[in-house]
């Protein structure tokens, strides 16, 4: 189970890359949200997968899931889903005030 | 265990979720602002205090005991950094008042000021790494909106820049945390400390430290600083200032916390490594400092030798090393913010960038000319300044250990600091006056005062280095001396 999350993360990763690479500033947008969802799922492989139980029953429960890593990622998710908010907004606002969304456009300072 | 260890974060957290109500009410939000500073610079101020009296101290959240709940830790180390951040926000503030403008101050430029401030707090006092991550994340998403607050076109085109470079490291930050946690199970940093020295520094988790190394380094411009300039560039003064003061400092602590607290086990390979980075930190921010006409670009660049310097003191790592780079760090933050106020108001006054293009200032302001060369000497490091202490101690540590490469390229860095100061200072402030009396822009007292206050500090600072050393002795023995640490926050007792 673990060998093929992790085979779906590197899947991920690599879609993530290409789209992080191009030169439209929404397709790299959408990079960087697929990137974040290839590190939670690597957060919870991390912690081990079990099938079949909860994560807390008392402290005579024979089997459970570590909870933390669930912490951890719903945390991550929480603010990943509001820079990715932010970033959307702020590629709107450079198109607006710009009128392209084409990264090497979009150099900022000129160095002399 | 002790709840006023919270304070530092938490009243900046409570006056920024007030104040964004207080939206149409400028004044109040300006008073209630300054309010605040005061108590948490007060309760700051106890807190290193207290730490003088008791050691470290510790707060676990909801009564969780470490390692299984989140605490926040407060040893001498973090308290400096703690109290030299909002001193230096409070004085930054005042210089706010007077030049950033009624339309960005209600678009909610306290609110973020002080979120800012609680994220940085909150780095510096948390001693649980994934916490750390959260911390960061709160300190750059207000940092986002402080960058583009105003939504000028080359403010808006650095900002993407700054947002994808700081998502990609937070990306790579969890990467390591995941990996950190399958390997030993744990993110207390004093847990991990343990568990880290009980298995052995290993091939795997020495590359998953080197892995921390760069997400640090990203944040805190440690060779990875080709986004710095541009983005230190756009804000307005204030905002910039801020950052320049602030937001790499966050990025060396971590990597002090990190590198002496739980991966030290393999000197050989990280610490050449951060000492191999330092030196070509210093190399490239030289380069760029002397390379650029842009005041702005050259005080950025500033910035960025004064992390290679700082890092050197974790390279060569012994304790009177350590107290150098504490006492550096400290005016770092202080001179920092001022050389980019003065760089600010050079700017409003001329409405040039161009040092070229500037001539004379000192004959119509002459006090911001002086505090100039007062900047300039101190980031020199020439007595009776603060800079000075800072480089004698790391000079001296280099020297102990016989790292002489380190030595000689810190050293020169220098040079080239006051080189890069001096071309904005006799090109700006000598020569021909070439503002005409009907061009002549009045210096505001609320932006000179605080670039004054600033001055003044570092001459207080560089002077009344006694007074700091007891608590700077006692934080480099604690970050030399890992156990101390340990022992303080798994203490169950306490």
């Amino acid at each position: 189970m673990e060998t093929l999350v992790t085979l779906l993360i590197g899947i991920l990763v690599t879609v993530a890359v290409y789209l992080l690479l191009s030169r439209n500033l929404i397709q790299f947008i959408l990079g960087t949200a697929i990137l974040s969802h290839a590190v939670h799922l690597l957060l919870i492989t991390m912690g081990g997968l079990k099938k079949g139980a909860a994560p807390l029953l008392g402290e005579n429960a024979t089997s459970y899931t570590d909870a933390l890593p669930h912490a951890l990622i719903l945390t991550a998710i929480v603010i990943n889903f509001a820079v990715t908010a932010f970033i959307l907004v702020l590629a709107y606002r450079t198109y607006r005030e710009t009128k392209t969304d084409d990264l090497h456009v979009l150099r900022g300072f000129k160095h002399e | 265990m002790n709840n006023i260890v919270v304070a530092p974060m938490l009243i900046p957290l409570l006056t920024a979720i007030f104040l964004v109500f207080l939206r149409p009410y400028l004044k109040i939000q300006r008073f209630l602002s300054i309010l605040s500073i005061i108590a948490t610079a007060g309760a700051s101020f106890y807190i290193l205090d207290l730490i003088k009296k008791e050691g470290i101290l510790r707060l676990d959240f909801g009564g969780w005991l470490p390692p299984y709940g989140i605490v926040f830790v407060a040893d001498s180390f973090s308290m400096l950094l703690v109290l030299t951040t909002v001193l230096v926000a409070g004085i930054l503030l005042f210089y706010a008042f007077s030049s950033i403008g009624q339309e960005k101050e209600k678009m909610f430029f306290y609110p973020f000021f002080f979120f800012l401030l609680t994220g940085v707090n909150g780095s510096f006092l948390t001693g649980d790494l994934f916490n750390l991550f959260v911390c960061f994340e709160v300190m750059l998403l207000s940092s986002y909106v402080l960058i583009t607050l105003g939504g000028n076109k080359i403010q808006l085109v650095e900002s993407i820049k700054y947002v994808a470079i700081n998502l990609l490291s937070s990306w790579f930050f969890l990467l390591a945390l995941a990996y950190l946690y399958g390997t030993v199970g744990t993110l207390n940093m004093a847990h991990l400390s343990l568990r880290v020295a009980e298995v052995g520094q290993g091939p795997l988790l020495t590359i998953i430290s080197i892995l921390f190394l760069i997400v640090f380094s990203l944040k805190a411009g440690l060779l990875l600083y080709f986004w710095l300039p541009g983005s230190y560039s756009a804000p307005p003064t204030a905002i910039a200032a801020l950052f320049g003061a602030l937001l790499t400092k966050v990025g060396i602590y971590a990597l002090f916390r990190i590198f002496t607290l739980i991966f030290y086990h393999e000197p050989e390979i990280t610490h050449t490594l951060i000492g191999v980075m330092a030196i070509l930190t210093m190399i490239g921010g030289s380069l760029g400092a002397i390379a650029y006409n842009d005041i702005r670009q050259i005080v950025s660049y500033n910035v960025v030798i004064a992390v290679g310097f700082i890092l050197t003191a974790l390279a060569i790592s012994g304790e009177v090393a350590m107290e150098g780079a504490i006492y550096y760090l400290i005016h770092d933050i202080l001179i920092k913010a001022l050389l980019f106020l003065l760089a600010g108001t050079m700017i409003f006054l001329t409405g040039k960038a161009k040092i070229e293009e500037m001539s004379g200032l000192i004959r119509n302001y002459p006090l911001l000319g002086w505090l100039f060369f007062v900047t300039l000497l101190s980031l020199t490091g020439i007595p009776p300044f603060s800079g000075f202490i800072g480089k004698v101690l790391i000079g001296q540590g280099a020297i102990e250990s016989g790292s002489f490469l380190l030595l000689a390229v810190a050293f020169i860095s220098s040079i080239f600091v006051l080189y890069s100061l001096l071309r904005i200072f006799m090109n700006c402030f000598w020569g021909e006056t070439i503002i005409s009396e009907d061009n002549h822009v009045q210096l505001k007292k609320g932006m000179l005062l605080p670039c004054a206050a600033f001055g003044i500090a570092t001459l207080v600072l560089g002077l009344g280095v006694e007074a700091l050393e007891t608590y700077v002795s006692d934080a480099a023995y604690t970050l030399m001396n890992p156990e101390v640490y340990i022992e303080a926050v798994l203490d169950s007792q306490k």
